[in-house]
């Protein structure tokens, strides 16, 4: 199971790679609102559902799709953290 | 002391005064464009009857044409209400069936090719709509669902994925992008200029297909509410019939509202919350006249904020990659 520096990794990676952000997404703080920072819409969450659910084989069901969850490279990160703790 | 904040901030103090400056507008911009008069698509909705009723003052109605443009998932009373909504502004109509343009375009299989990954069971005779989770009841993200029911009335529910969401939307675009090429075709052929329906709450929000519904020569009511639409409706004798009917996005097969498909709240509470984030009015004072609490409010205001965002690539004309001549 990948740790949680892992998992931040990959997330920033799949931002920078899918999105067009400045300074390739390092400037990006870990809580750092993505959907205030434009970098996150509706299309765009769904973008990063299709990836968590590919890379780290978590699915995420329609009630998680909440901005506590998704809305900052931070909260992403311990979201798949914690589903896969649980087994997701 | 001043009225508290409520639907009378939206009232047309003076809606003749209103129709006039319309029409006067509408004239001034068709004969800068050299043309003489204008068409319009019809749907049976208020939009599109209100600026069918303003064309035929500001031009005459010998000088403007109605299209009719069902198509296999139109609801039953679209083609009636479009042809009373002609009847009532006096004009002539012609009726243009989409549905072997949209079948030759492959509008519905595309369409249904992504409805049946997501629904395996999904084919001939199943009907289906896309949906979105409500703004007012939830924080989640707002993202789409298909709704299908089966021809034995099984009904299901599926969240989209993103490709067959794309799928799905682009598809079914061919449908007002249809719609618009065949009203150039007759302000080409009649020397007309073609007139867009959308109001205010639609222009603002891009609640329209670009170079779809979205193109128009001239936009004749983007600049009111849609409140303010009803209320010109009834000063021009729109027949109650249309004036009461729901706004519908009248695009899948299903019933589908707007409120469904796109906007957070009914077109009422939408023009209201859209009048506030316009004129500085806190989400606290706007929740006291909409019967909602002040953080339900503060999410729609995120919801127009987002839709704005979004709104400007349709609103965008093309652009120039290089300005000025090329060479040295």
């Amino acid at each position: 199971m990948p740790d949680l520096t892992t998992i931040d990794r990959d997330v920033r990676q799949f931002l920078a790679d899918n999105f067009i952000l400045d300074n390739g997404g390092a400037d990006l703080g870990a809580d750092e609102s993505l959907t205030q920072a434009g970098v996150l819409d509706s299309m765009g969450v769904l973008e990063l559902i299709m990836f968590v659910e590919e890379r780290f084989g978590v699915s995420i069901p329609d009630e998680d799709t909440l901005p506590e969850n998704l809305d900052s490279v931070a909260r992403i990160a311990a979201y798949i953290g914690r589903r896969l703790a649980q087994g997701a | 002391m001043p009225d508290a904040f409520g639907p009378h901030v939206l009232h047309l103090a003076d809606p003749e005064a209103a129709i006039e400056a319309i029409t006067d507008g509408m004239r001034r911009e068709v004969r800068a464009f050299r043309r003489k008069g204008g068409v319009l698509g019809l749907s049976g909705g208020i939009d599109s009857t209100v600026v069918a009723a303003l064309a035929a003052r500001a031009f005459g109605p010998g000088n403007v044409l109605g299209v009719l443009m069902p198509e296999a998932d139109s609801s039953e009373d679209t083609l009636r209400l479009s042809a009373r909504a002609a009847a009532s502004a006096g004009i002539e109509t012609v009726l243009e069936e989409i549905t072997p343009i949209l079948d030759a375009v492959g509008c519905y299989r595309r369409r249904d090719e992504a409805f049946k990954r997501v629904i395996p069971e999904f084919g001939p005779g199943w009907k289906a709509k896309i949906v979105l989770p409500s703004v007012v009841e939830s924080d989640s993200f707002r993202l789409f669902s298909v709704v299908a029911l089966a021809p034995d009335g099984r009904t299901f529910k599926e969240r989209l994925p993103l490709e067959d969401y794309l799928q799905v939307v682009a598809a079914t675009n061919f449908k007002q992008r249809t719609r618009k090429m065949l009203e150039y075709y007759h302000a080409d052929r009649l020397n007309y200029c073609v007139l867009g329906t959308p109001n205010r709450l639609e222009y603002d929000q891009g609640f329209f297909v670009k170079n779809g519904d979205g193109a128009a020569d001239v936009k004749p009511i983007a600049h009111l509410y849609k409140s303010q639409v009803y209320q010109l409706a009834e000063a021009l004798g729109v027949p109650e019939e249309i004036r009461s009917r729901p706004p519908t996005t009248d695009t899948y097969s299903m019933p589908q509202s707007q409120e469904e498909f796109y906007f957070s709240l009914p077109y009422d509470k939408m023009d209201l919350c859209l009048y506030a984030v316009d004129h500085g009015i806190g989400a606290a004072e706007v929740a006291a006249s909409l019967g909602l609490t002040a953080e339900q409010v503060d999410r729609v205001f995120k919801d127009i904020a987002g839709k704005r965002r979004v709104s400007a690539y349709l609103h965008a004309a093309p652009r120039l990659a290089v300005e000025g001549p090329a060479g040295a």
